[in-house]
C-alpha cells in the first residue's frame, strides 16, 4: 500500500513539473532572472501547489497517516548554519543550471547527456553532504 | 498573450496534489531531495522511495507524445557548470534538508518558518547567481 501510494504521488509530481514548464530551464532561470526577461510562470505553479498542501496540513489536525504512524511534526522556528548556508549553496546552484532535484529526475529520459551529468553530479554533491555538514558544524562551534 | 500560467497553475496543483497525497497516504513529507538523499545515504523505506522517483520518471516519458512539442530542458552545454551546478544542488539540498519541494511546497504551505526562511535564501542566490554570471560577466 505504501509504495503504491509513492508511486501514484510520484506519478503526480512528475505529471506536474512536466506540464507546468518547470523541467524547463528557460521557465526556471527566467523567473531568477528579475533584471532580465522575467518570466512569472514559477509563482504560479508554487501558488498552485501550495492549495492542495493547506488543505492537506488541515486534514492531518486529529488525524493519522491512511497507513499508520504519525505525521511529521513541525520544526522549531531556529535558524542554523547548516540551513543558511546549505540553501544558499542550492540556490547558487539552481540559479546556474535551472534545475532543482525534482525537474532533474523527471527530466532524465528526456534531458540529453547534460541532464544525466547534472543527475550524477547531484547525487555525488548528495554524498559529500553529511561530511560537509559536520565541518559546517564544526567552525559553529570554534567562532 | 502570456497564457503559460495556466499551465503553471495547473502543473502546480498537480504537484500539490502529489505532496498531499504522500503526506495523507504515508505520512511523509514530499521532498523530491529528500526521497533521493534518503537512497544515497542508505536510510529505511528504499521501496518507497524507488516507487515514488520511478512515477516521477515515468509520467513525463508516457504524457510527452500528447504534448504539442517534445519536452526540453534547455541545459545549458557548458559541462564545466552543469557538473558545478549539480555538485551545490545535491550538497545544498542534503545540507539545509530540503529543496524546492520539500521547504518550498511542503514548508511554506505549513507556514514553517525554517521552510520560508530556507526558500527566500534559496531564491535570493538563485536569483543573484543569474545577476552576476548573466548580466555582470556574461557567463551563461
Amino acid at each position: 500500500m505504501r509504495i503504491l501510494i509513492s508511486l501514484l504521488a510520484g506519478s503526480l509530481f512528475g505529471a506536474g513539473l512536466l506540464i507546468s514548464g518547470m523541467t524547463d530551464t528557460t521557465k526556471v532561470q527566467g523567473w531568477l532572472d528579475v533584471f532580465g526577461n522575467w518570466d512569472p510562470t514559477l509563482a504560479f505553479v508554487m501558488g498552485g501547489a501550495i492549495l492542495p498542501m493547506l488543505v492537506a496540513w488541515r486534514m492531518t489536525a486529529h488525524r493519522k497517516p491512511l497507513t499508520g504512524g504519525q505525521f511529521p511534526k513541525a520544526t522549531p522556528p531556529q535558524l542554523d548554519r547548516r540551513l543558511v548556508i546549505g540553501s544558499i549553496m542550492f540556490g547558487m546552484g539552481w540559479g546556474l543550471s535551472g534545475l532543482c532535484p525534482g525537474p532533474a529526475i523527471a527530466s532524465i529520459t528526456y534531458g540529453g547527456l547534460g541532464g544525466i551529468v547534472f543527475l550524477a553530479a547531484m547525487l555525488a554533491g548528495m554524498i559529500a553532504a553529511p561530511r560537509l555538514g559536520v565541518q559546517l558544524d564544526r567552525s559553529a562551534n570554534a567562532a | 498573450m502570456y497564457t503559460e500560467w495556466i499551465w503553471g497553475l495547473a502543473g502546480g496543483l498537480l504537484i500539490g496534489l502529489g505532496a498531499a497525497v504522500y503526506l495523507l497516504g504515508n505520512g511523509r513529507i514530499m521532498g523530491a531531495s529528500g526521497i533521493l538523499g534518503g537512497l544515497v545515504d542508505g536510510s529505511d523505506r528504499t521501496l518507497e522511495r524507488i516507487s515514488f522517483i520511478a512515477g516521477v520518471v515515468a509520467t513525463p516519458l508516457v504524457l510527452s507524445p500528447l504534448l504539442s512539442s517534445a519536452p526540453k530542458t534547455h541545459l545549458t552545454s557548458n559541462f564545466a557548470v552543469i557538473v558545478l551546478a549539480g555538485v551545490l544542488v545535491g550538497a545544498g539540498t542534503r545540507i539545509a534538508n530540503g529543496c524546492t519541494s520539500g521547504h518550498g511546497v511542503c514548508g511554506i504551505s505549513r507556514f514553517s518558518f525554517r521552510g520560508i526562511i530556507a526558500t527566500l535564501i534559496y531564491i535570493a542566490a538563485g536569483g543573484a547567481t543569474i545577476a552576476l554570471m548573466r548580466h555582470l560577466w556574461g557567463l551563461i
